[in-house]
Order: structure tokens, then C-alpha cells, then sequence
């Protein structure tokens, strides 16, 4: 073991990290520590889940018994149930703020706010953010975006409704939609406050990665954790102003008069003053950022399940390099397909044509990460700890949904089943069951790191399973609704006769989605209870090399008592020939491993191979390993 | 914490409670079915109310904590007598695995024969048929991908669970392997986006057949429903500007353009079968999306902008009620871009149909323009007749009306 895990063992009681005072308020509401911001960061995440998946079983609720009343919906919902029947405009804002919050609020702030605020500066071995101060900001404008998004519960006219791409005229309109006049500009407003939240993290984690990496931690040191938050930022930052750009026009069309999106509009009899501008603009402007988004989403859990799956395979990741380029791949690439989704808006087509040629190079650094996940895993040794489980599943659906890309990356496939459930089971797979997916792994991994404790891994693995099962039995009927022609965002399959047969595959799905929600409440469970009642952590629970698994389990302001650590190797020597533990932490210098040592690892460096030669021509017993 | 003796007690208390009411009921049931023929009661109001679900989920919570306790008492008592571990956790996830993917398996073998079986049928369009080839071909490659990538993923999963006595194979990376599934699938998609492009270009830039020029129809799509126009004797649907809408012009025709003037109103879209229609697409207020799923079309009507989409249907509604096994079969059109409140249920009948039947039908249509627009557009107001002759010889009188209306102008 490392000099400095036995110093930590032995000092971590003794010590007092108290040089400057901390009240409630600063250690548990305006912290600017990294560990207590990314656990507000996840608890609120996690809050806002429960909200979007309970308003996601509202609405299934209405699809599968479109002709049923539910007296409670009344109750709890008021006019917007009248009779015990969800109504069409409150349906279709349920579809929305379910959307934007998932997306937005769960997995890029809930998911990158969580773990990029607790990894970076633990992995790297840094002591802090580069700029706590803007890290407490960054929660706080998450917190406020948040508040202001579900206050539009609250008023009259209702949340926005318009999708949760909120295209225009739709959105720009108030008469066109009851949830287009207040509720919207309250989604407008929550979303300049997100983006500001985003910028703030995104600039902080690029920062720190680039500025305050310890000792020996070069960029090819690094988890692979620390390389998908670094390029997941490097996205936010240059797309998520791209989005301010176009909320603020669509601001200024909806409460100044101006017509950026808006042009040649009637409605009913009522023509409208706007000229000269074009509702395609505003999806240019939002799939801009909106494409890179689901990257945003999907990177941060390919990370985490990158580092989950070799911890537990107790194996180095296959193909460290090539798993880095295929991010910095995707990364580059992100930024020119967001065409794909305005095949049939109307676009010209040769414009389709290109996007649909660089979509489809896309799934190519797709591929060769899930074939680097399964070679990772072949003759492991594979512990299935929770973390493991979902990792696992994030792979699962990572193929599964990624492979109906490539039919919705075609642009003339896309025009059959552009719209449809086809589109709603693909992205659900692939950006939602993966990426909550990786966001679970990385909960049930480093929640040891944030609590101190363990989670009970009997009901991980219950809710593994449960939603494991349940997520394929929803999304994967759906995709056939969107191979028959049924479009999403229906209120009800009743006035169309070949939509019909669809019901009870519709009244399935519903209770298949109740039941992976109720799985959920054997996390929430093990989660809020484990943080008091769970069995306490050792440092090293689940024996991993990274930087964080040396800090002290206690947290301390500093995150390392005395110096920082220094890193000598890359994160992934596990089960490495000749050395007798399966894993040898990142501060282990090469010296105290002779025995393991290979040639690749001096990179080029002469004296250390020759010092190297030497060792092993002193002890030849250590010559025939692989 | 007080929470574990809440927990203890309350819920030891409340199970002790469920449990007496199973037992009664159960043996009330049991009494009564002894007894005579069992009396149906009515549990519709019961299974409405939300207390019931929550009691049931209560009662599965509970019993999920009981066998969580279970096996803590066994592998405890395991423990204790020092005896290895109780349950193998890692051995029944790795078999799980292999459950899941064998069911797994079965259930996509399941849903590709039985779901798949009830989807759209053959498209009805020249173009709407290259689609299909292109989609089975995806299909084909992306099923094999998906059943050996997981076949390998749920199958490593169960041979290389953790064993004690083994190390894992030390084998951070293999450069030709890297290169080979990188290349790979390069080049499948590189097969897929030739084929794409080349389906794509030839739905899009399509070169005009001088002998068969397409029929014109424009669609023009409100909240919540379309107006359908048709161009008329003269072939050609005239222009519209938005700010001619009124009450009687609900779709701001422009009636000073001649073109307009034949323009016919349809309540239906009839189409004569192996005849290219050029889709004109239009919207008045929001986006809509114009989507006939049995011919593989889709174009957003948007406001402000003509959309315009080509297809050639080649299949009759008649033929496709045989095909179909199904005498009430229907093409339609309706909405798939999200556009308000009655998104759901914005269609339109499409009705497919031989040359002669077109013929008929159209000469059935009535013009947009009326007598109130006429006095509205300041035209002459027109002798009925003119119509009733347009529809025997169609060409000639166009030709003769398109003269004297130039002539007026």
C-alpha cells in the first residue's frame, strides 16, 4: 500500500481541519466546498426526477385509459382534471415540463452538477473548484431555475406546453396555447438562469481540469471520468450560449413585438403583425445546442461507466487511447449533426444530405466504445456490485438505443418515422435509460465518497433489476407504435381507427412504467436512510486506484490532510501480472512495483527502463509474466 | 434513530394487522365457498380508490423488507456457524444475466413476429417502396449487431462473474483489434449512408417527366384542421397572401391571380393512382406536420414558407382493402408536429383511385371562388354554366376562359 493511505489510516481521527468556522449556513446552504455542492446538486437532481417521473405516470395514466376517470387526478390537479380526465392542453404541458426537466434539470445539471462538482477535484488531486465562489453560484442558479420552472404549476394559464423544444410560432403565440402565455416566458426565464448555471460549472470544471492537476497527473493520467466531464463542459460552454441567443430572440418575439421566428401568421381570422421571420431559424438556433445536449447527457455516464465497469471487472479498461479519441470524436462531431432532426421541417434537402452523412459517422466512435466496454469485461473478473449492475444496463441500452439511431440518422428513413413513438423509444433508451443509468452507477459507486457510508446493496440490487426489466418492457413495444405511424405527443389513440389495436400495448406500457416508478422508491429508500443508518465506509471500499478512494472518508475542507498526493501511474492497473494485490492505487511509484512493471509503462522514458532491466536481471523469477 | 422503532413497531403492528384481515378473509372465503356457491361481490369501487393501491404497495414493501430480513437472518446464522457466505450474490446476478438475456432474446423474437406484424402495410408509392429496402436492410444489420453485441455483453456477464481463486487477463489494449471494429463498422455505415443519400436525393431532386407532369394539390394546415385546393382545369394552384384572410377567404386566396380562380375546395384528397402529385405544404399559424405514413411521407407545413413534396402513389385504396384483408381500410393524413390542444385528432381521408374515378370525382369539386368574393375581389360576378362546360372538355374551354380573362384584364 501507498505511503499515504497508511498516513490517512492513521491520522484521519486526530485531525482537525478547523481554521475557519463554519456555521449551518455555510457548510449546508451557501457552501462553496465542491463535496457539499455536488450533493446539493444530487439531492435536488434527484428531487426533480421524482417530479418528472411522477408527471410522466400522469400521462401515461391518460394514455392507457383515455376514457376512465380518476376522481384523485381532480384532486390533486384541480381544473386541469376536471371529472377525473387529464385535459388536452394539461396533457400536453405534462409532456413538456416532463422533458425539459428530465433533460435539463436531471440529467445535465443533476448528473454533470453532481459529479463533475465531487470527481473533478478528488480524481485530479486538486483541493477545490478554480473558482468555489462561482460553484456555489452555478447551484444556486440551478436551484432558482428550478423553482421558477415548477412555480408555472402555479398560475392560471399553466406551464408551457409547446414541447419541450418549445418550437415557435407554437410558443410564441399565448392564443395559440393556454401554456404559451406566462408559463412560457417562466421557461424562458428558468432556462437563461440554467444556462448561466451550466456556463458557470462548465467554465469552473474546464479550469480546474486544465489548471490544478497534481503532481505527475497528466492529461494521460486521467480517469476516464475526468476526460468525459472535461470535454462534456468543452460542449456546454460552446453550446449552451447558442441557446441563450435564441431564448432571448424568442424573449424579445413573444414581449417586444420583434419577428425573429414569426412571419405570414393567422390566426383564425386575427392576422398578425410580424414579417420577415422564420420559425426554422428558432430550431436551428435550439438543435445547435439541443444536439450536443444529448452528448452533454450521455458523456458524463459513459464516464462513469467506464471507470465503474474496470473497478469492478477488476480489469484495466480496454483501450484507455482509444476510449479518449472516441470522446473527443463524438465531442467534435456533436457540433455538426444537429440537422438530423430537421429533416422534414422543410430544410433544404441537400442541407439533409450532409447532416445525414455526418450523423451516421457519429455511431462510429459510438461503436468502438461499446466494443471497448465488452472487451473490457471479457475474462474479468467481475464483482456485481450495484454500480456494476447499472453500468452494465447503461451498456444494454446504449446499444439498444443506439442502434435505432442509425435508422433515425437516415434521412429518408426519418421521414416515416420522424415524430412517431419510434423517436420517443430511441431517445428514451439511449439518452434516458442510459444515461439515469450511468447517473444510478455513479450514486451507488462513489456514495461511500459523499455520505461516508454504504448503501445497502441487497435493495440496489432490487432496484436494479426491477427497473432493468421495466424500462425495456416500456420503451420497447414503443418503438413498433412508431413503425405503424403513431405520432408522439397524442393525447389519446381514440379518433384514429388503426391506433386502436394499440391500447393495450398502451395500458402494458403503463404498467410497466408504474412499475419501474414504485422501483424507485427502493433507492429513494436506501438512499435518504443510508445517508444516517448506512453501514459505515472504509476508505478503499470497493479496492479502486483513483485519487479520491486516498482521501480521508471524513470530509475535509482541503479534501487530503498534509500534501496532496502524487500520481505516478494511470488510473487502470488492475490485476496486473506479477503484482500480488488486483490493484495498485495511482500513487504507488513504479518503484515499489517492480515486480509488475512493463516496458510500456516508462513511456519512452531510457533511465527508468534500464533501472528497470536491471531489477529483473537481479530477479529473474519475475521474468515469465504476461 | 427513532425511525427503526417506528419501523419496528408500527409496521410489526400494522402487518400484524393485515395479516388478521388475510387470515379472516380468507377464511370467510373459504367458509363461504364451503358453505354454497360463492357470492360475487362487487370490488369495482374498491379497485378505484387510490387507499387500495397504496395498501397493496404497502403490503408488497413490506413483505420485500421481510425476506430482506430473511436472508440476513440466514446468512447471520451462516456466519455465525462459520460457514462460507450464504448467497453468492455474484453467481445469481451472472445467472440473472443469462436469464435476462435468454427471455430477452425470446421477448424481441416475440415482438419483431407478433408487434411487427401489425404494423403499416407495403408502402403505396414508388418512392415509399426504396424507403422499405433501405429500412430492412438497417433493420437486418442493426438485429445482428444487437443480438451478438448482447449475446457478448450478457454472456461475459455469466462466464467471467467474480471467482476468488482467479485474476483477471491484464489486457489494457490491442491496436489491430482497435483499428478492426473501428474500420468495421466505418464501413457497414458507410454502405448505409451511400444508400441513404442516394434514396434521399432521388425522393428530393427528382428530374420532371415532360409526357407526366404532376398534379398539383396544396394543403394548407390550421389549428386544428387542413384546407385542401386544387389547381383546377388550368393545372396550376394560385397564389395566396396571408393578409387577404377573411372570414370568406379563410385561406387568403388571391384571387386577382388567375390561377386562383379555378381552384377547386375537397373535402378528401383523391389522388389517381401511378400519377406524381406535387404536395404543396402551407400553414397558417403554427407548424404542423403534414404526415401520410402509407405512402412514407412527411413534410412540416410552416408558416410563412411553401414546403413541397413529390411522391407517386401506386396502390388503390380498392387494392389495398384486398391487401390488406381489410374492407374498411383507409389511407390518411394527420398531424404529427405538436400544434396544440387537437394535435390528436387532425386528419384527413385520402382516397386513391383509378384516372376515370378521379375524373368524376373532380368534376364534382366546387370552385373557391364564389359570388361574395367576386364582389369582394371586384370580379364579375360569373354565369353558373361556365363550370358545367369546363367539365366536359376541360381543355379547350380553360383555354378559352384563361384568353377572355386576360382579355378583361
Amino acid at each position: 500500500m501507498s505511503t499515504i493511505a497508511i498516513h490517512d489510516d492513521h491520522n484521519h481521527d486526530h485531525h482537525d481541519h478547523g481554521h475557519h468556522k463554519e456555521t449551518l449556513i455555510s457548510k449546508y446552504i451557501f457552501s462553496m466546498d465542491h463535496k457539499m455542492i455536488a450533493k446539493q446538486f444530487l439531492i435536488t437532481g434527484i428531487i426533480m426526477a421524482v417530479i418528472a417521473m411522477a408527471l410522466s405516470i400522469l400521462f401515461r395514466i391518460q394514455l392507457a385509459w383515455p376514457d376512465k376517470n380518476f376522481p384523485f387526478l381532480e384532486t390533486f390537479l384541480g381544473k386541469w382534471a376536471e371529472g377525473g380526465r387529464i385535459k388536452p392542453d394539461f396533457y400536453l404541458a405534462l409532456v413538456t415540463i416532463h422533458g425539459t426537466i428530465m433533460v435539463f434539470f436531471v440529467l445535465t445539471a443533476g448528473l454533470s452538477g453532481t459529479f463533475s462538482n465531487l470527481l473533478i477535484p478528488l480524481q485530479i488531486g486538486a483541493r477545490d473548484m478554480a473558482s468555489p465562489f462561482l460553484n456555489m453560484l452555478s447551484y444556486w442558479f440551478f436551484f432558482m431555475a428550478c423553482v421558477i420552472m415548477m412555480s408555472s404549476f402555479f398560475i392560471q394559464t399553466g406551464p408551457a406546453s409547446g414541447g419541450w423544444t418549445v418550437y415557435p410560432p407554437l410558443s410564441a403565440i399565448p392564443t395559440a396555447i393556454p401554456g404559451s402565455g406566462l408559463g412560457m416566458t417562466l421557461w424562458l426565464v428558468s432556462m437563461v438562469l440554467f444556462v448561466a448555471s451550466s456556463l458557470m460549472g462548465g467554465i469552473n470544471y474546464v479550469s480546474t481540469i486544465l489548471n490544478m492537476r497534481t503532481k505527475g497527473m497528466d492529461l494521460w493520467k486521467m480517469p476516464l471520468t475526468i476526460w468525459a466531464f472535461f470535454l462534456t463542459a468543452i460542449l456546454g460552454i460552446l453550446s449552451f450560449p447558442v441557446l441563450v441567443a435564441g431564448v432571448v430572440l424568442l424573449v424579445f418575439d413573444r414581449s417586444f413585438g420583434t419577428s425573429f421566428y414569426l412571419s405570414d401568421i393567422v390566426m383564425g381570422t386575427n392576422i398578425l403583425p410580424n414579417e420577415g421571420g422564420s420559425p426554422i431559424l428558432w430550431q436551428h438556433l435550439f438543435w445547435f445546442l439541443g444536439h450536443p445536449e444529448v452528448y452533454i447527457v450521455i458523456m458524463p455516464a459513459l464516464g462513469i461507466s467506464s471507470e465503474v465497469i474496470s473497478v469492478n471487472a477488476r480489469k484495466p479498461i480496454f483501450g484507455y487511447h482509444a476510449m479518449v479519441y472516441s470522446l473527443i470524436g463524438i465531442t467534435v462531431l456533436s457540433f455538426i449533426v444537429w440537422g438530423h432532426h430537421m429533416f422534414v421541417t422543410g430544410m433544404n434537402p441537400l442541407l439533409g444530405g450532409v447532416f445525414m452523412i455526418t450523423t451516421l459517422i457519429i455511431a462510429v466512435p459510438s461503436a468502438v466504445k461499446t466494443f471497448n466496454y465488452l472487451a473490457t469485461l471479457w475474462r474479468g473478473n467481475i464483482r456485481f456490485t450495484p454500480a456494476m449492475l447499472f453500468a452494465i444496463g447503461l451498456v444494454s441500452f446504449f446499444i439498444s438505443g443506439g442502434l435505432t439511431g442509425i435508422f433515425l440518422g437516415n434521412a429518408s428513413l426519418d421521414i416515416n418515422l420522424h415524430d412517431t413513438y419510434f423517436v420517443v423509444a430511441h431517445f428514451h433508451l439511449v439518452m434516458g435509460s442510459a444515461a439515469i443509468f450511468g447517473m444510478l452507477a455513479g450514486v451507488y459507486h462513489w456514495y461511500p465518497k459523499m455520505f461516508g457510508r454504504m448503501m445497502n446493496a441487497k435493495l440496489g440490487y432490487l432496484h436494479f433489476w426491477l427497473t432493468f426489466i421495466a424500462a425495456y418492457l416500456v420503451f420497447f413495444p414503443l418503438h413498433f407504435l412508431g413503425l405503424d405511424g403513431v405520432p408522439r405527443r397524442y393525447y389519446a389513440f381514440t379518433e384514429f381507427e388503426f391506433m386502436k389495436k394499440w391500447l393495450t400495448v398502451n395500458v402494458f406500457v403503463t404498467w410497466a412504467a408504474i412499475l419501474a416508478a414504485l422501483a424507485q422508491v427502493a433507492f429513494l429508500f436506501n438512499f435518504f436512510y443510508s445517508i444516517y443508518k448506512g453501514k459505515k465506509a472504509t476508505q478503499n471500499p470497493w479496492e479502486s486506484n483513483t485519487l479520491e478512494w486516498t482521501a480521508p472518508v471524513e470530509h475535509l475542507h482541503g479534501n487530503w490532510p498534509g500534501e496532496i498526493p502524487t500520481v505516478y501511474r494511470w488510473p487502470y492497473d488492475y490485476s496486473k501480472p506479477g503484482h500480488d494485490a488486483d490493484f495498485i492505487p495511482q500513487t504507488v511509484p513504479f518503484s515499489q512495483t517492480m515486480s509488475s512493471n512493463l516496458p510500456h509503462d516508462f513511456e519512452g522514458n531510457e533511465e527508468a527502463e534500464k533501472i528497470q532491466q536491471d531489477w529483473e536481471l537481479a530477479n529473474p523469477v519475475a521474468e515469465n509474466k504476461g | 434513530m427513532s425511525l427503526r422503532k417506528f419501523i419496528t413497531n408500527k409496521t410489526t403492528a400494522a402487518l400484524a394487522v393485515l395479516l388478521t384481515v388475510f387470515a379472516n378473509t380468507s377464511a370467510f372465503a373459504q367458509d363461504a365457498a364451503a358453505a354454497a356457491a360463492p357470492k360475487a361481490v362487487d370490488m369495482g369501487e374498491v379497485y378505484k380508490s387510490v387507499i387500495f393501491y397504496v395498501l397493496v404497495f404497502l403490503a408488497i414493501c413490506l413483505f420485500i423488507a421481510i425476506v430482506g430480513k430473511a436472508i440476513r437472518v440466514y446468512e447471520l446464522s451462516r456466519e455465525a456457524q462459520g460457514k462460507p457466505v450464504g448467497i453468492n450474490w455474484n453467481r445469481v446476478h451472472a445467472s440473472l444475466f443469462a436469464l435476462f438475456l435468454v427471455l430477452g432474446l425470446y421477448g424481441v423474437y416475440w415482438e419483431y413476429t407478433v408487434h411487427g406484424a401489425m404494423l403499416l402495410p407495403d408502402a403505396a408509392s414508388i418512392h415509399g417502396e426504396r424507403i422499405d429496402k433501405m429500412f430492412n436492410l438497417t433493420l437486418i444489420i442493426t438485429t445482428i449487431v444487437f443480438v451478438v453485441t448482447h449475446i457478448l455483453l450478457f454472456g461475459f456477464s455469466y462466464v467471467y462473474k467474480y471467482s476468488a481463486k482467479r485474476k483477471a487477463y491484464y489486457y489494457p489494449h490491442n491496436n489491430t483489434i482497435e483499428k478492426i471494429w473501428t474500420i468495421v463498422p466505418a464501413l457497414v455505415l458507410t454502405v448505409l449512408v451511400l444508400m441513404g443519400f442516394l434514396t434521399w436525393r432521388s425522393i428530393f431532386f427528382k428530374v420532371e417527366d415532360p409526357n407526366n407532369k404532376p398534379l398539383q394539390i396544396e394543403v394548407t394546415s390550421e389549428q386544428f384542421k387542413w384546407s385542401i385546393r386544387y389547381p383546377g382545369a388550368d393545372g396550376v394552384v394560385g397564389n395566396k397572401n396571408y393578409k387577404l384572410t377573411t372570414a370568406t377567404n379563410p385561406l387568403g386566396i388571391d384571387f386577382k391571380d388567375l390561377n386562383s380562380r379555378d381552384d377547386e375546395m375537397a373535402d378528401e384528397m383523391v389522388i389517381p393512382v401511378n400519377k406524381p402529385v406535387r404536395l404543396i405544404l402551407t400553414s397558417k399559424d403554427v407548424i404542423h406536420s403534414f404526415y401520410m405514413p402509407h405512402f412514407r411521407v412527411q413534410l412540416n407545413t410552416v408558416p410563412g414558407m411553401r414546403t413541397v413534396f413529390e411522391f407517386t402513389p401506386t396502390i388503390t385504396t380498392r387494392e389495398m382493402q384486398e391487401k390488406t384483408n381489410d374492407p374498411n381500410f383507409k389511407y390518411l393524413f394527420y398531424c404529427a408536429k405538436i400544434c396544440g390542444s387537437g394535435h390528436w385528432n387532425m386528419q384527413k381521408d385520402v382516397r386513391v383511385v383509378s384516372e376515370k374515378e378521379y375524373a368524376e370525382w373532380i368534376a364534382k369539386q366546387k370552385t373557391y371562388l364564389n359570388d361574395d368574393l367576386r364582389k369582394q375581389f371586384n370580379l364579375p360576378v360569373a354565369p353558373a354554366p361556365v363550370k358545367s362546360v369546363a367539365d366536359s372538355t376541360a381543355k379547350d374551354t380553360t383555354a378559352v376562359k384563361t384568353n377572355q380573362m386576360a382579355l378583361n384584364k
